[in-house]
């Protein structure tokens, strides 16, 4: 029996060094929940050569994942970055603690139209990363009319031919805007339109993508998209055949913000990394990566030509002012029905 | 003509099992983002040995495999051993209980330890996922330990007793030597499936802690990635080392049996 | 040391992480807030979830008979006598097992592209482009390529422990090889058959990764509205509930396959 009391006492000192090494390492640390593809893996190097504090950094698909695994309160993550309405929901909740921007130096750089939004009047919880618009991603060999309007994606023409981004808010948003409707409407019935019009459209889809749709379509893999701006942005860069529009029907207007989740044991160091975020060097990096636009006009300054004055990552103030330009409500009361909605339309085609 | 037909079909089956972990391993070398070749480049290995997320996973995953196989392979083997001598309805039940992570589905484990973990408030880390593998293993080990004692006869420990042995002694040089081979099967088989786990740690994953798996689907959500390829050309070619290595080590033991006999 | 306390850490460990979260899910999926209710399992019979569930067996019968179909012939090869290097062959076989199946549903995934390697192959030998992607198709053929070793391994097993003195008898009394395969061999082999079935079966049933990667959000299958409510809807009793359900499937097919017999009778993996 001492071989096996031995390989036991190894294996439980094993475990506690594992333990040790794992979360109790002397060197500070923040964990940073972030979107896929959302920053310049270069700069939390850059933070922590400068800082010494080391970023561990994970990446959700959507907001929807994020708050499932943020919610039941035992993973803690320190800074995340949701959007608009779920940090109105998660506000609502009391999942988030208050920033102090106070000590965050540069956060007087970040333009004041994207200060005091709808989902934090007051500023105390989040701080803007990066903003953008909803539209279509279309390739100029395969689609020869022009398009500036959300029909073209129920045009028979095009069938199996269609990315729709796998987000029953994204989706949903299309059909409503399409109908006329907005986008956060709590009307039963103009729901259940959306949702026919969704089905009728699902033979023509040829799949409901996620991240990858952008390599998919850099790719040719389809001629229309539902993306991104900040995205599209990405994909014209890998192929310059792809264009981007936003329809005149009216689009999904966005702001990305960082957040501290409540209970953060780091939350020093989390300001930190929020206001390293907010210098124009850093947000002018990331806008370059990632594609999507700063609220951070110092950065946009510093971006090279052909970006900062791109209509697709920066629109005129005649878009976002347009009515029909709406930025999403918590819509925690439907969530249900979105979630039955969507996977009826999935599921109707196959 | 049959025996033609025979090795073509054959050959068939392995061109479909390989064709893609060919590929896969052909376009790690490639210089290109597009699968179309453009020439030879091991960027894609440096740029994994220079991710230090990547790295980190790597570390946890086998930090995770090592500990739960160890852990599912101690339970498990005493396990085996103390319901072997159980009998009747209470075998059955405990049996029973054995089988049950064994035939529910790897999300119906994945979720149903996750709820547990969320009730208890336990934080997801490491830990959850040490005892999350644990959970799914220990079956497998009990499953390969009990023939070897079923093939055991009982007669040579109680033989040994007789013969003046203390228990402890006579359960190391009788029956340890006996069910060897069935612990040594279940250890390899808690050591794969830890590894190869992806639907159980994705519930019960921590901030800090990801495994490989969980990372490949992150990195694999967002569309092709040669990185990846040279992940999985890595992980397939240890593997394949190893097992070769185990099967031309049984079969040199195999030789040196028969050449005693 | 050798007694039946030695099983009893086991117990434990079985009773805190193996039965505890089951009864979980149990009290989950008919409780809300405290409260007794059937509601998450009447939202369960509205028509696109069943069609969901039917969807999920047909797809993973459908891969099960290919499988099966695949792998028989294939472990009949395998275990002739005639056939050299056998055991290098059968471990070929297996051993993709090994590696991951996310990254082989992977690697299919970018394989299968219309403008992939595939396509690319078929393009410059003049044969139109095929859209493989995206469909029934896909995740049936991602099924079938992830789960093929579950069948052969059991099949094979089996038909190596088959008494080769029964099969000689069986000509010697006239019988033709047919009539020896239909009478003889496939009935000797059928616990190999029916675990294999088994073992493609439970996890083709419950995918939801291989869907996930290869159907293009157009197939929903069972495992991935579970999926679904415990990462994005975050509705733990309606998800609680599927998994019910999903489990009494599970549990219904085993013994409707009487596992005892094939699980412990020989046919089994180990």
């Amino acid at each position: 029996m001492k071989k096996w009391t031995k390989i036991t006492m190894k294996a439980a000192i094993m475990f506690l060094a594992a333990l040790l090494t794992g979360c109790a390492s002397n060197k500070p640390s923040i964990t940073v929940y972030n979107w896929g593809d959302y920053i310049d893996p270069k700069v939390n190097d850059l933070f922590t050569e400068e800082t010494g504090i080391k970023v561990v950094y994970a990446e959700y698909a959507n907001n929807e994942e994020m708050y499932a695994t943020v919610e039941p309160g035992n993973v803690n993550y320190d800074v995340i970055f949701p959007s608009d309405y779920m940090i109105e929901k998660m506000i609502s909740v009391d999942m988030l603690e208050p920033i102090d921007t106070s000590k965050l130096t540069h956060y007087t750089q970040i333009d004041e139209r994207f200060k005091a939004l709808q989902f934090d009047p007051e500023n105390r919880y989040s701080v803007p990363y990066m903003w953008g618009t909803v539209g279509i991603v279309y390739n100029t060999k395969m689609v020869n009319e022009p398009v500036d309007s959300w029909d073209i994606l129920w045009n028979p023409k095009y069938k199996g031919q269609i990315f729709m981004y796998d987000s029953e808010r994204d989706s949903i948003m299309v059909a409503l805007k399409k109908l006329g409707y907005s986008m956060n409407t709590r009307d039963k019935a103009q729901l259940e339109e959306a949702k026919a019009l969704l089905i009728e459209q699902a033979p023509l889809v040829l799949a409901y993508v996620g991240d990858e749709g952008k390599g998919k379509m850099a790719n040719e893999e389809a001629a229309l998209m539902v993306a991104w701006s900040g995205d599209a942005m990405v994909m014209i860069e890998e192929n310059p055949d792809l264009a981007y529009a936003v329809p005149k029907e009216g689009s999904n207007y966005f702001v990305d913000s960082m957040v501290i989740s409540k209970g953060s044991k780091n939350i020093e160091a989390a300001h930190r990394y929020i206001d390293f975020l907010c210098r124009a060097d850093i947000a002018a990096k990331n806008a370059a990566y990632i594609g999507y636009s700063t609220p951070i006009s110092a950065a946009k300054d510093l971006l090279p030509e052909d970006v900062k004055n791109s209509e697709v990552a920066y629109p005129n103030e005649e878009m976002i002012n347009n009515p029909l330009t709406e930025m999403f409500n918590d819509p925690s009361d439907l969530i249900e029905v979105y979630s039955n909605i969507w996977t009826q339309v999935k599921a109707s085609n196959s | 003509m049959s025996r033609f037909l025979k090795r073509a079909y054959v050959l068939f089956i392995l061109l479909m099992m390989y064709a893609p972990i060919a590929l896969l391993m052909v376009f790690s070398f490639n210089n290109s983002k597009l699968p179309i070749w453009s020439g030879f480049t091991l960027d894609w290995y440096i740029k994994m040995f220079n991710n230090a997320g990547v790295q980190e996973a790597f570390m946890y995953t086998l930090i995770i495999a090592v500990l739960s196989s160890l852990g599912a392979t101690v339970i498990g083997t005493f396990a085996a051993i103390g319901i072997h001598q159980m009998t009747g309805w209470k075998k059955n039940i405990i049996m029973n209980i054995t089988y049950i992570p064994l035939l529910s589905p790897d999300i119906v484990i994945g979720i149903s330890l996750m709820m547990l973990f969320s009730v208890l408030k336990l934080p997801f880390g490491l830990v959850t996922l040490i005892v999350s593998h644990i959970t799914f293993s220990i079956p497998y080990v009990i499953l390969s330990v009990t023939p070897k004692l079923k093939q055991m006869n009982y007669n040579l420990y109680e033989a040994a007793l007789d013969l003046g042995a203390t228990p402890g002694y006579a359960f190391k040089k009788v029956i340890f030597p006996e069910i060897m081979p069935g612990v040594i099967a279940g250890a390899f088989i808690a050591f794969t499936l830890s590894i190869d786990d992806f639907v159980v740690s994705f519930f019960n994953k921590g901030a800090r802690e990801e495994t490989l798996p969980i990372k490949i689907y992150a990195m694999a959500r967002k569309g092709v990635n040669p990185t990846i390829n040279a992940i999985s050309t890595i992980m397939f070619t240890t593997i394949i080392v190893i097992l070769l290595g185990i099967n031309i080590r049984a079969n040199k033991k195999a030789k040196v049996l028969n050449a005693r006999k | 040391m050798y007694r039946k306390s030695l099983a009893y850490p086991y117990l434990i460990w079985a009773a805190i992480f193996i039965a505890a979260p089951l009864l979980l899910i149990v009290y989950f999926s008919f409780f809300k807030d405290g409260v007794f209710t059937l509601h998450n399992y009447q939202k369960f019979l509205e028509d696109y979830y069943i069609e969901a569930l039917i969807r999920s067996i047909h797809l993973a019968f459908v891969s099960t008979v290919i499988c099966l179909v695949m792998a028989y012939p294939l472990a009949m090869i395998l275990s002739s006598r005639q056939m050299t290097n056998k055991e290098i062959i059968l471990l070929l076989v297996v051993l993709p097992m090994w590696m991951n199946s996310l990254l082989r549903t992977y690697a299919w995934a970018s394989l299968l592209e219309n403008n992939g390697v595939i396509n690319s192959i078929l393009n410059a030998l003049n044969v139109p482009k095929v859209q493989f992607l995206y469909g029934n198709g896909a995740v049936i053929f991602g099924m079938v390529y992830n789960f093929f070793p579950f069948m052969v391994l059991p099949i094979y097993n089996v038909l190596c422990k088959i008494d080769r003195s029964l099969v000689e008898a069986s000509y010697d009394l006239g019988a033709n090889k047919i009539t020896t395969f239909r009478r003889v061999i496939l009935p000797l082999s059928m616990p190999g058959v029916i675990t294999g079935m088994i073992m493609v079966f439970m996890p083709a049933l419950t995918t939801f990764l291989i869907t996930r990667l290869l159907g293009g959000g157009k197939v929903i299958l069972i495992g991935n509205i579970i999926e679904e409510q415990f990462t994005r809807t975050r509705d733990m009793g309606f998800g609680s509930a599927v998994s019910m359900i999903l489990m009494l499937i599970v549990l219904g097919t085993l013994s409707f396959m009487s596992k005892k017999d094939s699980l412990d009778k020989g046919g089994g993996l180990f």
